[in-house]
């Protein structure tokens, strides 16, 4: 097996991914002891930022997950650009930068990621309106055995002798 | 010779399952009663060859015919004879026949004990059951044979792969195809109303029970699969929103939709032309489930270019299905008669307002999992799109839903009083509200924990509000409330305890995200480690062997103020066939709570890398799930729903009032 199936079949962590997948799963070691930076601030921005950061060579799993080689060097590569002194979205940028848009686990906001982004509030609303017309149509047609038509002066005057209402 | 009979048996079943696909069809069409009794027959003798089909394929894992390529490939001799047994679906093609044989099942139950469905309807639905089996007898016998032989045999097997060597294999896999494959009769039934051109209440009344127990069997499905995650996997996470765990996410939100839409159709006759759809998508989704996760398509396209044979196969069944499905629908539907109108503000609109957020979560994890794929499909950029954005777009979503879960079942049908309800429900805001602040008094941040605390404590107490409501609890003697609590409807106990085992999980997912600790830490005999308010100390180290691995393991003194609670002992497995590696994590349950430890690396001088977490109500994550589906069981057992039983032997006036 080349080393890049190796790892991602490592990878693999989810049971149903790896049972259906056939994947060989290995367990997750992910962030290691010595990995961590003495500065608990700084630890928790590179650990925040490690959940938004794919391991490129495994399936759908974060870095801050991963026990992926690859996904090490990551980690390490993120606290070094924060202990260096860089902003959130500059390590992001930076990581970009190197190995593309694959990168991020939440796609920025692009052209191409449009649809996907904007696809739940335009189907909720699509949906809404769907059902705000099928409520005007009903509405307008009125048609319904419960819509309230006006009774006509025959049907007034049949009821009234039904009900004894003009019996003297 | 074994095998060869397994073999021969399923192309028996293909045999009679074409039979059943026409006959009883036709029968149904020209109203010949011989021809459409055909179906009942034909349903259980596919069921008996199945079965025995799959008999042979557990003989061959269980003796360890070698000789069997999937034997070979999936099974070791010196594996514990549960995992033998289990292996026989922890791969590809043995996994198939299990889905036929759940598929066969289903067919043979609807025969035997669907005797009160007319005989038209009862014949197309089963006709339209064995379309499903004979393309998936095809697809098994085409591309994805279980009993191949290897010649000449090989001496040993290759083990299945560690991680699937666990009790989490016996359960996962059947129970999420009990779902997948349960909805298979809800598009059964949906196509074959679209077949006669005709629907009623009475329609949705016989799908309900078998919606029922697919989303009982999927709901157990997913959350077993969750813990098993959990557990296994090394750093306690619990959903992942990996496209495998999507894939049947999906069905369960669109099997939930379609329990409800078909509430109203059952009561009002509204919703038809939806249910309807709802009952196709769901089935799709099912399939989708199955197949786009078998054939690695989720992971990367090229996936197909590995075996174009299945691939192609695969695509050919979903767009007959799915686009078969869609388009009957798309001409038939409009014959179907609109039922019932209804307010805006009735149990319907709620109803309504449900389906509309669950098809729209449905709809965003599908394209959330899809997106990625159809991008590098047609421009060739690749992206990712995880966890992060599944929470930033599906929770939004969910919210608004979870707040209007207790309104619900308190509205009257055709035409509510919003504002009574809300006098109702002000037990369940005032305790919300108190949740929330004694959230925020005692543990202070996040504020968002606050919140969904006090969302849960919503949605809990509005569900037992409606069960107070309705037997007068408090407010008439306590045997006039009993007597009704026991006249109730099953169904009603069912949704009030559907919708408490929702909050419930919520309870869980807020404490494990909002509140949980974790260490990561290198430690050597003797070291101390604390977290939160417990004290942990590295007893050492032991070896020893097992049947087919060796394992390392930690032993960890726990105490709490001093007082040892207990001993953990996390361990790492080493397994030689395969040579990989597992992780067994420790747990400690404490109330609703756990300790979570588990093994990273060990240095050559000694020092082992140590995870330990704090998990604070992570339980109440699945005891949720499985309070959800004790809700569907009763609902299920609920008098008007059980299957092939005689009308209601009680006077119309007995029983309680629609819910």
């Amino acid at each position: 097996m080349c080393a890049a199936t190796m790892r991602a079949a490592m990878g693999a962590r989810f049971l149903v991914a790896a049972l259906l997948l056939a994947g060989a799963g290995a367990p997750s070691y992910a962030v290691q002891p010595d990995e961590i930076l003495p500065d608990a601030k700084l630890e928790a921005r590179a650990r925040d930022l490690s959940h938004e950061l794919r391991c490129m060579v495994c399936q759908n799993q974060s870095i801050d997950e991963s026990d992926a080689p690859l996904a090490h060097d990551l980690r390490v590569l993120v606290r070094e650009r924060l202990k260096a002194g860089d902003s959130d979205s500059q390590v992001v940028d930076f990581l970009v930068a190197r190995y593309g848009e694959f990168v991020l686990l939440k796609p920025r906001f692009e052209w191409t990621t449009a649809p996907l982004w904007l696809a739940p509030g335009a189907l909720l609303l699509v949906g809404a309106a769907a059902l705000w017309a099928a409520l005007r149509r009903r509405r307008g047609s009125g048609g319904g055995p419960d819509a309230a038509v006006p009774l006509s002066d025959h049907e007034r005057a049949r009821l009234a002798e039904l009900t004894g209402a003009n019996r003297p | 010779m074994i095998p060869e009979l397994g073999h021969f048996a399923l192309v028996l079943a293909l045999a009679i399952a074409l039979v059943q696909s026409v006959v009883p069809l036709y029968g149904a069409r020209t109203r010949d009663t011989v021809l459409m009794r055909v179906a009942e027959p034909t349903a259980l003798a596919q069921f008996v060859l199945v079965a025995v089909s799959f008999a042979a394929l557990v003989s061959c894992y269980v003796t360890s015919d070698f000789s069997v390529a999937t034997v070979f490939e999936n099974s070791h001799s010196t594996m514990p004879l549960i995992y033998k047994f289990t292996s026989v679906w922890g791969n590809h093609e043995g996994s198939m026949l299990l889905w036929v044989l759940i598929l066969a099942v289903f067919g043979a139950l609807v025969a035997a004990f669907g005797a009160n469905i007319p005989a038209t309807l009862k014949a197309t639905v089963l006709s339209v059951q064995s379309w499903i089996a004979a393309a998936f007898y095809v697809f098994i016998l085409a591309t994805s044979n279980p009993f191949l032989r290897l010649s000449p045999a090989p001496f040993e097997g290759r083990d299945l792969n560690p991680i699937l060597q666990d009790f989490g294999l016996a359960v996962h896999p059947p129970m999420l195809y009990l779902g997948y494959v349960g909805f298979s009769i809800s598009f059964s039934f949906a196509i074959a109303a679209l077949i006669e051109g005709r629907i009623d209440a009475a329609w949705a009344r016989w799908v309900r029970p078998w919606t029922l127990i697919a989303w009982i069997c999927l709901t157990l499905g997913i959350a077993m699969g969750s813990y098993w995650a959990y557990y296994t996997l090394g750093w306690g996470g619990w959903w992942y929103w990996d496209p495998v765990e999507n894939a049947s996410f999906m069905p369960w939100l669109a099997g939930t939709a379609l329990l409800h839409s078909a509430l109203v159709m059952e009561k009002r006759e509204a919703l038809k032309i939806w249910t309807i759809l709802l009952s196709i998508l769901t089935f799709s989704l099912s399939l989708m489930g199955t197949f786009l996760v078998r054939s690695g398509v989720l992971t990367s396209v090229h996936a197909f270019a590995t075996d174009p044979m299945r691939g192609i196969f695969i695509l050919v069944i979903l767009v007959l299905f799915i686009g078969g499905g869609l388009a009957l629908y798309a001409w038939r539907a409009p014959l179907l008669k609109q039922g019932g109108l209804f307010a805006p503000i009735s149990r319907e609109g709620a109803l309504v307002l449900n389906n509309l957020f669950l098809t729209t979560a449905c709809a965003t994890v599908f394209v959330g999992t899809l997106y990625p794929l159809a991008l590098e499909a047609l421009t060739g950029a690749k992206i990712s799109v995880g966890a992060p954005f599944f929470n930033a777009t599906f929770g939004p979503l969910f919210v608004p839903l979870l707040v209007a879960v207790p309104f619900g079942p308190l509205l009257a049908w055709k035409r509510g009083d919003i504002k009574g309800v809300t006098q109702r429900l002000a037990a369940a805001f005032v305790l919300a509200l108190v949740g929330i602040a004694a959230v925020c008094v005692v543990e202070g941040r996040p504020v968002i924990a606050a919140f969904g605390i006090g969302l849960a404590a919503f949605v809990i107490v509005g569900a037992i509000t409606d069960i107070v409501e309705r037997t007068g609890l408090w407010r008439a003697p306590f045997p006039t409330t009993l007597r009704r609590a026991i006249g109730l409807p099953r169904s009603a106990w069912g949704a009030a305890f559907a919708h408490i085992g929702l909050g419930v999980t919520l309870l869980g997912v807020v404490g494990e995200t909002q509140w949980g600790a974790e260490q990561i830490v290198s430690l050597r005999q003797g070291d101390k480690v604390s977290l939160r308010h417990y004290d942990f100390t590295f007893d050492g180290t032991s070896t020893r062997n097992g049947p087919n691995y060796r394992e390392l393991a930690v032993k960890f003194t726990v105490r709490r103020n001093g007082e040892p609670i207990g001993i953990m002992q996390p361990s790492k497995r080493t397994f030689p066939a395969r040579g990989m590696s597992t992780t067994e994590a420790a747990l400690m349950t404490r109330g609703f709570s756990q300790i979570y430890a588990s093994l990273g690396e060990v240095t050559p001088d000694g020092a082992v890398a140590v995870r330990l977490y704090h998990k604070p109500l992570v339980l109440l994550i699945w005891f949720g799930c499985v309070v959800m589906a004790v809700g569907g069981a009763l609902s299920l057992s609920d008098r008007r729903l059980r299957v092939g039983a005689p009308k209601p032997a009680r006077s119309r006036a007995a029983i309680q009032p629609a819910e």
